[in-house]
């Protein structure tokens, strides 16, 4: 049965193919996206405040390398699908980096299922969304230096726009208010950002809906390639991240958060990030793989495999 | 009394919404003394740009300014950007009152 937020995201995706003039205004979608990341952030600072930072030093390491080491592996992966250089890094980048609203339908998922999980697991959220961003810019760049004429680096600027981008600061400040104002602190502003925390995703997914909605006839243009990336990858890569979890010696539920992280694909930052770092790339290519393919593919099947194959290998 | 009017070129540059932040850069650094953006949506060569999520926003940039100034920009624009972004650009001319502002 399907959580039934994701009923949300089916209904804003019918709305656009039946050609439906339901659109939820632009203001409204800032405000959900802002609410969400500082609610998710939230709820894992509280947690943060309750155990010593330096055991999760391994977690936040292991993170960054699966982050860093995506790319890397998917863009021979993609080379090879015939993606020239420049969407294969951009493309890369995508998945090494994470979707925030894919996680919190896994979090919701493992919450239904009463699953236990690492309540701080946001902090592999934050920490995963830069990384990726980096190698695939780093992938980019060295294939257009073989080129004659091509983009000087300008690592400071991306740092600060990767670093400081809205999604990880909302994140990272989410969670170190959380740490900081602890249960007792974060008690009065509960029923803002935690209580209505679902509805609202409810009201993020019909508006993402709508928008991968509008991607589904982008598909046909790109052929096979972009669907079996689309579909491919995200089981791949949830593999990935289930070793790491497991290796960590991460819970059940962890070890299924960790696998749709890796499984997933940024479509907030990593566009934005790309589109400037890596001008060249096609940017309607990558958002409709990792917006229009894996994002319904990781929400509606996606989950369901990996919490299974978590409850499977973890256990 | 009259008003006296002075002639300046007034460029309008529609462009992806990410490369606002340079776009203001190069306008400032080429000598324009103020600008104005604002979001839009439309469509172009490259296909619709709806605006309904961070990507797929387009900003309308206008400067007024000395016809040189304006000159400057577009050219830096259109060996700069115009390659690899969605990118139109358009002068026309405008009267202003207090043309030092310009």
């Amino acid at each position: 049965m399907l959580d039934v937020v994701v009923w949300f995201f089916l209904l804003g995706v019918l709305a656009r193919v039946v050609g439906s003039d339901l659109r939820l205004p632009e203001a409204l979608y800032e405000t959900l996206s802002i609410y969400l990341l500082l609610a998710i952030g939230l709820k894992g600072g509280i947690e943060l405040s309750r155990q010593p930072i330096a055991l999760l030093a391994p977690q936040v390491l292991a993170c960054i390398a699966l982050g860093l080491a995506i790319p890397f592996a998917l863009f021979p992966l993609l080379r090879a699908l015939k993606f020239v250089a420049a969407d294969a890094a951009s493309l890369a980048a995508h998945y090494g980096s994470v979707s925030v609203v894919t996680f919190a339908v896994a979090s919701a998922a493992l919450a239904r299922q009463g699953i236990e999980h690492e309540s701080h697991a946001a902090l592999w959220v934050a920490v995963m969304e830069a990384p990726g961003l980096v190698a695939g810019i780093w992938l980019a760049r060295r294939a257009a230096a073989r080129l004659p004429g091509a983009a000087s680096s300008r690592w400071g600027t991306l740092a600060h726009d990767v670093l400081l981008g809205k999604s990880v600061l909302l994140l990272m400040g989410g969670l170190v208010i959380g740490a900081i104002a602890g249960e007792t602190g974060t008690a009065p502003i509960k029923a803002v950002f935690v209580d209505p925390f679902k509805g609202v995703l409810a009201l993020f997914l019909l508006e993402l809906g709508l928008v991968a909605g509008a991607r589904l006839s982008e598909v046909r243009r790109f052929g096979y390639a972009v669907l079996l990336l689309g579909l491919g990858a995200p089981p791949l890569l949830a593999l990935a991240g289930i070793a790491v979890g497991l290796a960590l010696g991460l819970s059940t539920g962890g070890v299924a958060l960790l696998a749709t992280l890796a499984a997933s694909a940024s479509y907030i930052a990593a566009p934005t990030a790309m589109r400037i770092a890596v001008p060249e790339a096609n940017a309607a290519l990558s958002i409709t793989a990792a917006l229009g393919i894996t994002f319904p593919f990781n929400i509606v099947l996606g989950i369901p495999l990996y919490i299974w194959l978590a409850q499977r290998l973890a256990a | 009394m009259t008003l006296s009017k002075h002639s300046k070129t007034m460029l309008v540059i529609v462009a992806e919404a990410a490369l606002e932040k340079n776009l203001v850069r190069d306008v400032r650094q080429r000598g324009a003394q103020g600008w104005t953006v604002s979001e839009v949506h439309g469509a172009g060569r490259e296909g619709v740009r709806e605006g309904a999520w961070e990507a797929d926003r387009t900003i309308e940039l206008k400067v007024i300014c000395d016809a040189g100034v304006a000159d400057a920009i577009a050219e830096h624009v259109l060996s700069a950007y115009a390659p690899n972004y969605s990118v139109a650009m358009y002068f026309s001319m405008v009267s202003v009152l207090r043309p030092e502002r310009f």
